[in-house]
């Protein structure tokens, strides 16, 4: 049980995908410009990973390695369009403002990513539980992302008014770059300088180190 | 493992996972799918109430739209003519005023056709021949038109309905309910506050020209309405299009037509 917890909150912090696997990125820019969205999106992502690690690791005995992307990719898929069904015929306001991206959860490198390194390897129930962690460690961070440009970008969270906006007769101008995906690279970088200053143990080697400056030598 | 890699194994993994997926991909649609159709029919009929300035989503919930809804006629018209089809000639077309959304029509070579390059002010290439526009009677008379418009943006098409009183003349309500304009400069054009300046606006001069302007700055006099700051080419995007559908080639003969035989 003690594993279990771990594989759940590990994500979280530890190794989260986005700040330290540095995956699944694309979606964090494009989904957070509202929170509702946002949340959305997370529980999607969350239940796609969680359950295609299940699915994954119940069959890992019996797939066959020449075919074992393609399978992972078949249930992954299905399992998306199932989502965005849901999605449209039960929050149909959010799954427009959501558009392609549920749709791209197929091409969240999360999902296969811990489809290959986790649930290939281990029995259903845990990959289930990492499925969920991962998908709670993805979450963290667009939350943290849809938090802030929200609330600088339009001066609302959650759709709720909390700091006027001049267009509606208030006195906070909206941040114009907090709308646009770019500004949400800045926040994922602050994120993980914050997380890694915190962490210490994240921060990775060099891979080089750039050498002090020689003078030329003369050609003969 | 042998077995596990032999060609046998493969082919029935495969053909196993190939049937299960179908099943859970094709069930849940068919399942869903009247859900999913009332949803949309909801989401076009609030878009419709709203260009109307009757919805608020605030304040009215969804059985109150689908009772509110219930004043509205939909009509097929023909560009052409400028004619309102009888429901004869819309069957014998093959549309069904039911289900007939003329967003999947647009490449149907018997239904839309392209627009003549010199024509095409609003930059959308393709329209439908038979828009389907609604009529709002109020106490036996006609009280709002309400005209499905699009025109392209800055990053792309936008669609949305323009209402005009009974007159064909004075602006009731603008809305638009799908647009890929920049958040917070060309999307406020969804702003409520923005759509409020619309209300009043007339549209034709004396001689009969489309005279309604969107401007760049602060408009003045009956017809034009301020531009966005920060938002020119969405705002541009917006005049072409008003330009080209209330126009002669839009549904100008439509609404000549209404007002010949008003109260049709």
């Amino acid at each position: 049980m003690a594993n279990a917890k771990k594989v759940v909150l590990n994500p979280l912090l530890d190794n989260n995908p986005i700040a330290l696997q540095i995956l699944g990125v694309c979606s964090a820019l494009a989904v957070t410009t509202q929170l509702s969205v946002t949340l959305v999106m997370c529980v999607a992502l969350t239940t796609v990973v969680a359950f295609s690690n299940m699915f994954i690791s119940m069959i890992r005995h019996h797939m066959p390695s020449s075919i074992r992307i393609i399978i992972q990719m078949t249930i992954i898929a299905s399992l998306v369009i199932a989502v965005d069904q849901f999605l449209q015929a039960f929050a149909y306001e959010i799954s427009k403002s959501l558009s392609v991206f549920v749709g791209l959860i197929i091409t969240n490198c999360i999902v296969m990513g811990r489809a290959e390194a986790f649930a290939m390897k281990n029995p259903p129930f845990i990959s289930f539980l990492d499925g969920v962690g991962n998908g709670l460690g993805y979450s963290l961070v667009l939350i943290v992302v849809a938090s802030v440009r929200e609330l600088f970008g339009s001066g609302s969270l959650l759709g709720y008014q909390i700091l006027p906006l001049v267009e509606n007769g208030g006195w906070y101008q909206g941040n114009g770059l907090m709308l646009l995906s770019p500004s949400a690279f800045f926040i994922i970088g602050f994120f993980i300088w914050a997380l890694r200053a915190a962490k210490k143990e994240q921060v990775e080697t060099r891979e080089f180190r750039m050498a002090g400056h020689t003078e030329a030598e003369e050609a003969v | 493992m042998s077995s596990r890699e032999s060609i046998n194994k493969t082919l029935l993994v495969a053909f196993c996972l190939c049937v299960v997926c179908s099943i859970v991909v094709s069930g849940t649609a068919v399942i869903l799918k009247p859900m999913q159709d009332a949803n949309r029919v909801l989401d076009r009929n609030k878009n419709i109430l709203s260009a109307a300035g009757l919805y608020d989503p605030a304040v009215h919930s969804d059985e109150e739209v689908a009772e509110m809804f219930a004043a509205f006629s939909p009509r097929v018209v023909d560009l052409h003519s400028g004619e309102f089809l009888s429901e004869s000639e819309v069957s014998d077309l093959g549309i069904d005023p039911a289900s007939y959304d003329q967003r999947t029509v647009i490449n149907d070579p018997e239904l839309s056709e392209a627009i003549p390059p010199e024509q095409d002010v609003a930059d959308i290439k393709r329209r439908v021949i038979y828009p389907m526009v609604y009529l709002q009677q109020q106490d036996g008379e006609l009280s709002t038109i309400i005209l499905p418009v699009n025109g392209y943006g800055l990053w792309g098409i936008m669609y949305g309905y323009l209402a005009l009183e009974a007159d064909g003349n004075t602006v009731k309500g603008i809305s638009f309910y799908e647009l890929q304009e920049t958040p917070g400069l060309g999307a406020e054009v969804r702003n409520p506050r923005w759509q409020a300046l619309w209300p009043g606006k007339k549209v034709y001069d004396e001689s009969g020209e489309v005279a309604l302007q969107v401007v760049k700055g602060t408009g003045s006099g009956q017809y034009q309405i301020d531009g966005l700051s920060g938002a020119t080419l969405t705002t541009r995007g917006v005049d072409n299009m008003v330009e080209y559908w209330l126009g002669e080639n839009g549904y100008g003969p439509v609404l000549d037509n209404l007002q010949s035989v008003s109260g049709d």
